[in-house]
């Protein structure tokens, strides 16, 4: 069989790598962003993402609102329930930070990672009581017309099969934007961004320049958990599934992903958080054109590759020069 | 003359014992005590099958379970405990051992049915050998990467590690059947010892569990002979500093290698011998939660203390596979008393993650040393070595560390 090139495909899987590029990168900013402050590989945030799906999933359930509901209370409850799961998830974070990591700050390095994978394995059981052992759909929001919705169709009369873009893969991609601008005001705009910047350099000489080290410590867990949370929700409707095992595999690409960029580097994070999103959607639907034996079940694998390759080969990432005397 | 003669040696009439004598006669007296209350340990546990049968308890078959375990986490203590190398991939060489012996026996493995396994290489004795062997290269293979890694990149790598070997058994279904993995597995062959058949067929139980309580006293005299050993006294001078063990001319290479070497071939020992017990292996025995559970075992007992490390891997093995199942019926039966319909449908099992869960995070927080520390941390408590022991318990895992803690200010 000659080579042919199917470049609908690749593009279709170019959409949802970007896409899914997005969720990972709002994760990975957490990991990079606690990582940064307090050099520890924050375990528990895969399930600190997992939770923010969780409680999204309950307050629509609760709130009554379905896909057939009238448009603008759709949209209501969509940023209501967005601004749940990101102060729910923030706040787990920090909880987290207070009770146990805070003791820790002086303790031998691998002490609180082994309290990480405690943590992320308790927020796997709460996941387990909350919903169930078995992947769930959540309550439907979103209408199906819209779901099927192929805006390269409806909007460009496109000649296309395989290729569609969904209002909601623009979604999710129109909401890690501002999220990211947000962020980065936050880091190099403000005082506090400031505080953590200079906290990451060094805590000690931060301290007696008169920042409140625990405090801004605790912001960075509080920020980081709060884009793990928005991620929840956005992943929870991207997908339309959930499980309470979906924070380690997220949670671990993420955390790839920040280490391919560099951890420790926001940018680095969001640039790691795309390759890893479009190298996942074209392993899971490219690849298996052209290689034989290859599919979506040999993802993992690749991923969890690049990682061992990166940290072995590369440890300070693509865009970690900056931050080198970190890692 | 009376001058000199005042001078002259006067000899002591009884000599002082030197110092090292009696420490050695100390050393000596320990290791008696340790060996009585082995052997006693040992003698008890063999003869529970007797009470099992006599009760009608029929937990032999979880026994066998939990004993592959407290395998593991006697493996798992030599990385971790012994030299400081922070493994979270270690149900990677447990899969490796129970597919080895898997490959080499089973009727479903490709390589029995196109004939490439000689039948004499599907002997039970000799797949367990070569899975201790090829789990032991495995070790060597995916730790030599990791070598310059600071310890917590040296636990993601890992992780890694232990996620790709388990996802490659699943995804190459061709040569390991996939999720449906490979049934059944080579069992030992019957022998007979004094008259007595020793077979192990699915109702010969007892004969299972005294294979793995061999199994798992062997490794146990092995690894304590590692640890006195000079490899074992190495592992621990680069775990309290690598860099001054590294000048006093210990080879960190070799030294850490042997250290993944022989940890990962226990867990080919206790992967074969697990997959031969159960009859099969597929890949969902051996996800992120196996080597989870068996750090928790290790943290939980005490790490670097073997005995601790036995300890912990029982009691986390015994509430896994044997209070969960036992307790959950009266905890329903309360339930309906009281009227709770959470604790009326509820399963013990449920809870496994949130105890292991919280047995790491409480051990880190209120007992780091576990709940029976080593021997060796609690012999230098003493009071005249009490800024060693401070000094090694800021440096338990990593010397960088040190520099900051001395710091004082806690922030």
């Amino acid at each position: 069989m000659p080579f042919q090139f199917n470049g609908e495909l690749f593009l279709q899987s170019l959409v949802i790598g970007v896409s899914n590029g997005a969720l990972i990168a709002l994760i990975a900013l957490g990991y990079t962003i606690v990582y940064g402050i307090v050099e520890l590989i924050n375990f528990a945030h895969g399930e600190v993402f997992m939770m923010g799906a969780f409680l999204a999933s309950t307050v629509v359930g609760f709130s009554g609102v379905t896909s057939k509901s009238p448009a603008f209370e759709i949209v209501g409850i969509a940023i209501l329930t967005f601004l749940a799961s990101i102060v729910f998830s923030g706040t787990i974070n920090w909880a987290i930070d207070r009770i146990a990591y805070r003791r820790m700050r002086n303790a031998p390095r691998l002490a609180p990672l082994i309290c990480a994978i405690g943590f992320s394995f308790i927020l796997q059981n709460l996941g387990i009581y909350w919903k169930g052992s078995v992947s769930f759909s959540p309550p439907p929001l979103i209408p199906m017309s819209l779901q099927r919705y192929n805006i390269l169709k409806e909007w460009f009369h496109l000649p296309v099969t395989i290729l569609r873009v969904r209002p909601i893969d623009l979604l999710v991609v129109g909401v890690t934007i501002p999220l990211l601008a947000a962020l980065s005001w936050f880091i190099y705009k403000t005082k506090t961004g400031k505080a953590m910047r200079a906290t990451a350099q060094d805590r000690e000489a931060s301290s007696l320049m008169g920042i409140d080290v625990n405090r801004t410590i605790a912001i960075a867990f509080l920020v980081g958990g709060a884009l793990a949370g928005a991620a929840g929700m956005i992943a929870l409707y991207y997908n339309n599934s959930a499980r309470f095992q979906m924070g380690f595999r997220y949670g671990l690409f993420a955390f790839t992903a920040a280490v391919l960029g560099g951890i420790g580097n926001l940018n680095g994070a969001v640039l790691g958080g795309f390759i890893i999103g479009i190298l996942w959607s074209i392993s899971d639907g490219f690849l298996k054109e052209y290689v034989p034996f290859w599919g979506a079940q040999w993802t993992p694998s690749l991923i969890f590759g690049v990682l061992v390759v990166v940290m072995i080969f590369k440890p300070t990432g693509l865009l970690g020069e900056q931050t080198a005397d970190k890692v | 003359m009376s001058a000199s003669a005042a001078h002259a040696p006067v000899p002591n009439p009884t000599p002082p014992v030197p110092q090292h004598e009696l420490e050695l006669a100390s050393d000596r007296r320990a290791a008696r005590r340790e060996n009585v209350w082995l052997t006693a340990g040992v003698l008890a546990l063999a003869l529970y099958p007797l009470l099992d049968k006599a009760f009608g308890l029929s937990l032999l078959g979880a026994w066998n379970g939990i004993f592959v375990y407290v395998i593991l986490a006697m493996g798992l203590n030599i990385v971790v405990g012994y030299a400081g190398l922070l493994d979270l991939g270690y149900a990677a060489f447990f899969a490796i051992g129970a597919y080895t012996i898997g490959l080499l026996t089973s009727p479903s493995s490709i390589f029995v049915q196109q004939g490439i396994v000689p039948g004499w290489m599907r002997n039970f004795w000799f797949a367990m050998a070569v899975s201790w062997a090829v789990a032991a290269l495995f070790g060597v293979l995916l730790g030599a990467p990791t070598l310059r890694l600071r310890g917590d990149y040296l636990a993601i790598v890992t992780l890694g590690f232990g996620e790709i070997v388990p996802n490659f058994f699943r995804s190459a279904d061709a040569i390991t059947g996939g999720v449906n993995g490979l049934n059944p597995i080579a069992k030992p062959p019957t022998f007979h010892l004094f008259g007595y058949e020793v077979g192990f067929g699915p109702t010969d139980q007892e004969h299972w569990y005294w294979l793995m309580l061999a199994v798992g006293v062997v490794s146990l005299l092995m690894i304590r002979r590692l640890y006195n050993s000079r490899l074992g006294r190495t592992w621990q001078a680069i775990r309290e500093d690598e860099i001054a063990a590294s000048a006093m001319g210990v080879n960190l290479v070799a030294t850490k290698l042997w250290a993944f070497a022989l940890g990962a071939s226990f867990a080919g020992f206790a992967g074969s011998v697990f997959s031969s017990a159960f009859q099969f292996v597929e890949p969902s025995q051996f996800e992120f939660s196996v080597s989870v559970t068996v750090l928790a075992m290790i943290i939980l007992g005490g790490i670097g203390n073997i005995y601790g490390v036995i300890a912990g891997g029982l009691l986390v093995g015994a509430f896994d596979r044997i209070l969960t199942e036992a307790l959950t019926p009266p905890i329903q039966a309360l339930g309906h008393t009281l009227g709770i319909p959470f604790l009326a449908t509820h399963d013990l099992k449920m809870d496994r993650f949130l105890v292991f869960g919280l047995a790491l995070v409480l051990m880190m927080l209120l007992r780091p040393g576990g709940l029976f520390p080593s021997s060796q941390r609690a012999a230098e408590m003493r009071p005249e070595d009490q800024d060693i022991t401070w000094q090694e318990q800021e440096t338990m895992f990593d010397v960088r560390n040190q520099d900051e803690a001395m710091m004082g200010e806690p922030l």
